[in-house]
Formats: C-alpha cells, structure tokens, sequence
C-alpha cells in the first residue's frame, strides 16, 4: 500500500513536469482566444522559444539569457500571427498554420547551420540549466509521514519555471477578470464593436493579448529545452502546444479550469508512460499509444456536446473590419 | 489606405498574384540563407537542376507532386464550403490503412480486381476520417479547424498502436506492416514505359500519377460542373442563402469533407500501393500540411493545383539535393519556403491585392473609359 502510495506521488510529479509547458501555453491561449484571435500557433512558438533557449544558452553560456531571448523569438512569432491577423485581416488559421511550419522549419535549419548536429543543440552541462531549486526545511520534514514525502517530492524540487507556471494561473485570471485592461480584452473578444466606439483601439489590444502569450509560450518553450532536458531536439514541442489548445477550450477559455485540463492531459501521459507494459487485472495490458490519444478525444467529445457545453469568446476568428 | 480597391482582375488574380506571392516567400528565404552564409541564387539553382535537369530528378519531383495534388484536392474541396480542412494529414494517413486492409483481403484476388478495391479502400478510409469531423460541424457545430486538428492525432495514435501491435510485422523491430501482396502494386511508370519500349531513369513515379491527374479533373466536374458542386459552392459562398435555396447545408457539408478525406486518402495509392508496399510509421510525413499551401496557391482551381503542386515537388526533390551540395542548408530549407508561402498567399492574401488592383487599374481603367 506504502509503495502503491509513493507510486502514486511520483506520478502526481511527473505529472507537474509533464503539465508546465502546457499551462503556461494554455494560459498563452487564454489571452489570445478571449481578445478573439484563434491561436494555433502556440505549437510553433513553443518550439521555437525552446529553440532559441538551447541556442542562446549554449552559445553564451547563460541560461537566463536563453529565457530572454526565447521569449523574444516567440514574441516575434506573435507579432507576425498579429501582423497577418490582425494588421491585414487575414485569415487566423492559415497564419497559425503557417507560423507552426515556419517554426518547424526555421529552428532545423538555423539549427544546423549553428551546429551542425542535424538539428540538435549541444547538451549543456547539468549546472548550466534551470536548476531545482530546494524549499526550506526538506530534510527536517522528511521524518514526518506521508507529508513529508509529498514536500520533498511535490512541492519542492521544481526548477523555477515550474513555479512561474504555476503562478501564471492566478495571474492570468485576475488580469483578465480583476482588471481595466482584462474587461477591455475580454470584451474586444466578444463585442470588438463596443471596444471601438468606447474609443479604444481593437488592433491594439489584441496585439497586446499576443504579445502576453508569446511570453508565456517563450518561457514555455525555455522549460522544454533549458529545464525540464538540456539540449533542443527537433520537433521537442511534440504536439503541446495543441494539448494546450485542447486544454484552452476543454476549461471553457477559463484559466482555473483550464490549468485542471492541462493537470488532467499531464497525468494521463505520467500515468500511461507508468503503464507501459503492465498487465493490469481485469483489463489486461494497456495500450498505451492508445490513451496518449486521450487528451484529443475528450476534446472532440466536449466540442460536440457530448460533455458540457463550450462557449467560446463571440467574436472569436473574426478580423475586425471599422 | 482607402477602402474600395478595384477588383483584380482574373489573370492576375490566377496568375500574377501567385507569382508575386511565391517570389516574396523565396525572397525572405534567400534572406535567411545569406544570412546562414551561402549564396540563395547557387541554391536555388542546386535545387532547379535536382528537380528536373538530373537523371531521375524529374521523375522524383513528379512522385511529389502526386501527393501534393491529393493533398491539396483535400483541401481544395473543403476549401469550396468554406470549410478549412487541417485534417488531410490524419485522412491520409488512414487511407494508408483502408488500402492496407483491403489489399491483404483480397490477397488471393487478381490484380485486375485487387488493385482497384485497394484504391478504393484507401479513398473509403480517408472519406470515414474526414466525414466525422464534418458530422460534427454540420449538426454539432465543433469548429472544423479543432476538431480535424484532433483527428490527425488520434490517427497518429491509432495507427502507432496498430503498426507497433496488431499489424506489427513479425519479427521486425521498427514499427511497420507486414508487406502488401503483389496483386494490389500499382506498376512504375519506368516499368510501363519499358514495355512500350522506351527506357527511362527508374524513379519511384508510378500510375498513381496517372490516378492524381483523373482526380484533378474529377474534381473540376465536380465543383463547377454538377449539381453537388453547385450546392458545396453555394453553402460555401453563404449558407443562409443557400439553405433557402433549398440545398441541405449539414448534409452538403458532411458530403464535401467525404470527398476532401477521399482526396487525402488516395495518398496511399501512391505511398503505399506504388511504392514501399506496406504501412510505415509516419509515412505521410507532413504532405497533408503541404495541401494547404498547395490549395492556397493553386486557388482552388484544378489547374492552379496541378501547378502549386508540381512547384511544390519540384522543391522537396531539389530540396533533397540540397542536403548532398551544402553543409548548411539542408531540406528542412523546403518548410521555410512553404511556411512563407502559406503566410502570404494565404494569411497575408490581402496585402499585396489592393495596392496590386490599383496598379493594374491605373493602366486598364481609361480603356474602360473610351468603351463607355
């Protein structure tokens, strides 16, 4: 049972490193989708902010410089999503699409001109990553049962990107329902018409709501390749950013509820990378490739209907025309 | 900038909007390979000569260009109902599958009736994963973009789980199908051409080439020539004015992804039945994203198609080239170019067409004038 227990735990914290990057692009989500701009170019600005953050740690050495400048790569691709968007009207699904294959295109080749390892970033050494970070007072709790398992294992030896994701949650939540600038995001995502005869201007506050993602999405990015790994492997971002995505609409474009879809999607792939070749009583051997296909399924599900119902921000997919 | 441009006209709209779209895309290309430190006009003519000056190359580039007409009818015909099929990635890749199956049925069958009961089950696996996504648009209201995005991974997964268990071909280590019987191979096109008596580089071009051609013009009959065409464009166009036209908008949705997943799944005529004969791991290897700049730049028109299509497999061959001429710049070149391609010709569509209209109408406008 004791065993089963600490079995359980590992889990919950695979789980926590699984669920990072897709918090903080789901939050990255949130503030694009609630100013009305469709974003499926999460994926490829998290790839490229791993990219740049293995890059730029490896060139010079400072891992914080890496954070910087993967944050700037992914505003950069934001702003080319708002210039297509938002600036030309064009089509946001395209230019998602199209910033996901630049993205995937762009950290190869840069990468191998860089590098010279097809594609891949040199590994940085373990003390020149984001490093876990020790909370008070482990050692001593550790004689206290069950609770002193949980800090050691659960609340403290996160690096620090963990903690920054788990901090985005409440931040993106008051911001976007405790303040000025949130109401007007919130409600340019909904009625852009109001927003605009208010006097406010439509194309500005959706460039800021993409500009807030691309940041989430850098640090994101960062965590992949400079955090949870140490080097920058091609295609790293695997489909997360359309986890994410998924999560974005399974909370209801809602920053508590989706963080709980990004912890659910994270402990279904903790838990079935556990699973992988056991033979469980009653239901045999799990396919595992099977229930990685999990997250999209629930996703389609809720979007038919079939689980609650989605409602998504009004004027969402729509350029503004004045 | 005022808001009233002048209309395009069709030429340049078909043409020369393409044409500027495609060159800013390989000039900012050009950009970054100057700055990798290689010279973009050398490269570009590496990549010219591996698609169709090098023995074979044509035949290479022409095999590319089968997968990207499918792919990009896939997209071309959901595109008509207003629809944006992502999808055409996981429908082919099922495809894969329907031919497999139906080609290990009927092993024992002739090839004359193999062959086309293959074709057919690849089509008939595409058009299944397409027309639930279509399904749930049309009478569930799930947004198509999600929910065909979802589909290509559940695909992913599906087919990984088959390929590394059921279909796992015994005593093999990497995940792939056991080989397909010979009766459901379609020929190369080398060999065909060997028994009329021409020799050719062998390349791996096969009939599906032939099949993709028929595609495009089926398709074009389809659209603009009967009366389904008509109801695809009409909801399309506006749905509320074709619902009281009396065209059934779900159901013409639902049919329009069924032939778009059709399209994408005949992929597999060429990947599967024409070439490596049995199931591989990720085989689709990214075409059905190509459709979608393939569709884009063709316009939705089978003759724009056939041409962004073969400009498209000139440079994933000439692409391939690259890798063996420079140090630096390898393949992946390929999905900058097509990423470019797809920002401006399709999410930056309306950058270069006002200022373009108003050119043009500067020097046709008087005509117009001394007409009236």
């Amino acid at each position: 049972m004791a065993d089963f227990l600490y079995q359980l735990l590992l889990t919950f914290d695979a789980t926590l490193r699984i669920a990072t990057p897709l918090i903080l692009c789901a939050m990255a989500g949130i503030f694009a989708e609630r100013s009305g701009v469709i974003d499926i170019s999460l994926e490829g600005k998290l790839l490229s902010g791993a990219f740049v953050a293995a890059a730029v740690a490896a060139l010079s050495g400072s891992v914080l410089l890496g954070l910087i400048c993967a944050i700037l790569a992914s505003v950069t691709m934001s702003l080319i999503h708002g210039f297509a968007c938002i600036t030309h009207k064009g089509n946001q699904v395209i230019s998602g699409v199209a910033i996901n294959i630049l993205a995937s295109g762009l950290t190869v080749v840069i990468g191998i001109a860089l590098f010279r390892r097809g594609g891949q970033t040199p590994t940085l050494p373990r003390d020149a990553r984001f490093k876990p970070i020790e909370w008070f007072g482990v050692e001593s709790f550790d004689t206290v049962p069950i609770i002193g398992a949980i800090y050691r294992q659960l609340v403290s030896g996160h690096n620090i990107l963990v903690y920054i994701a788990l901090l985005a949650v409440p931040l993106t939540a008051f911001i976007i329902f405790r303040t000025r600038f949130g109401l007007r995001l919130r409600a340019v995502g909904e009625v852009p018409e109001a927003v605009d005869s208010a006097g406010l201007s439509v194309t500005w506050l959706r460039y800021r709501a993409l500009i807030v993602g691309g940041v989430f999405c850098g640090i994101a990015g960062a965590y992949l390749s400079v955090a949870q790994g140490g080097n920058f492997v091609r295609e790293m971002s695997a489909g997360k950013g359309y986890i994410a995505l998924a999560a974005v609409i399974f909370g209801n474009w809602k920053p508590f509820a989706a963080f709980l879809a990004c912890l659910m999607f994270g402990f279904l792939e903790a838990a079935t990378s556990r699973l992988q070749g056991v033979d469980l009583p009653l239901i045999g051997e799990v396919p595992t490739q099977l229930m990685l296909a999990l997250p999209y399924v629930l996703t389609v599900l809720l979007l038919a209907g079939f689980i609650g119902k989605p409602s998504p921000p009004a004027a969402i997919g729509q350029p503004y025309h004045k | 900038m005022s808001k009233s441009a002048p209309p395009l006209p069709r030429w340049a709209d078909l043409f020369l909007l393409p044409l500027i779209n495609l060159s800013a895309a390989l000039f900012i290309c050009g950009l970054v390979v100057l700055a990798i430190g290689e010279n973009p006009i050398e490269a570009l003519g590496v990549m010219l000569k591996g698609a169709f000056v090098y023995s074979g190359g044509l035949g290479y580039t022409l095999y590319y260009t089968t997968n990207f007409i499918f792919t990009g009818l896939a997209v071309a015909t959901a595109f008509h109902a207003m629809l944006f099929n992502i999808g055409g990635e996981g429908q082919a890749y099922l495809g894969g599958l329907g031919a497999a199956l139906v080609a290990f049925a009927a092993g024992s069958l002739p090839g004359i009736i193999a062959l086309p009961l293959a074709i057919a089950g690849a089509a008939v696996a595409g058009a299944c994963w397409g027309v639930i996504p279509g399904y749930l648009q049309a009478k569930r209201g799930s947004h198509i973009v999600i929910t065909t995005i979802m589909f290509n991974f559940i695909a992913a997964s599906i087919m990984v789980w088959l390929l590394a268990g059921p279909m796992l071909e015994p005593n093999q280590q990497s995940p792939q199908s056991a080989p397909l019987p010979g009766s459901s191979h379609l020929p190369k096109i080398h060999e065909i051409l060997d028994l009329l008596g021409i020799q050719i580089t062998s390349s791996p071009l096969n009939a599906s080439f032939l099949l993709a051609i028929v595609a495009l013009c089926v398709f074009w009959v389809l659209i603009w020539r009967t009366r389904l065409g008509y109801a695809i464009r009409a909801v399309g166009q506006n749905p509320e004015a074709a619902h009281y036209a009396g065209i059934n908008v779900p159901r013409t949705i639902i049919i329009a992804m069924a032939i778009a997943g059709g399209f994408a799944g005949l992929l597999a005529t060429n990947e599967i039945l024409g070439i490596s004969h049995r199931v591989i791991l990720n085989y689709t290897a990214g075409y059905g994203f190509t459709g979608i700049a393939v569709a884009l730049m063709g316009r939705n028109h089978p003759i724009g198609i056939f041409l962004a299509a073969l400009l498209f497999g000139a440079l994933y061959q000439g692409g391939a080239e690259l890798d063996f001429e420079f140090q630096s710049i390898t393949r992946e070149m390929v999905l900058l170019i097509q990423g470019m391609i797809i920002l401006f010709s399709g999410a930056l569509a309306y950058m270069f067409n006002p200022p373009l209209a108003r050119f043009i109408a500067r020097f046709t406008a008087p005509k117009e004038v001394a007409r009236g």
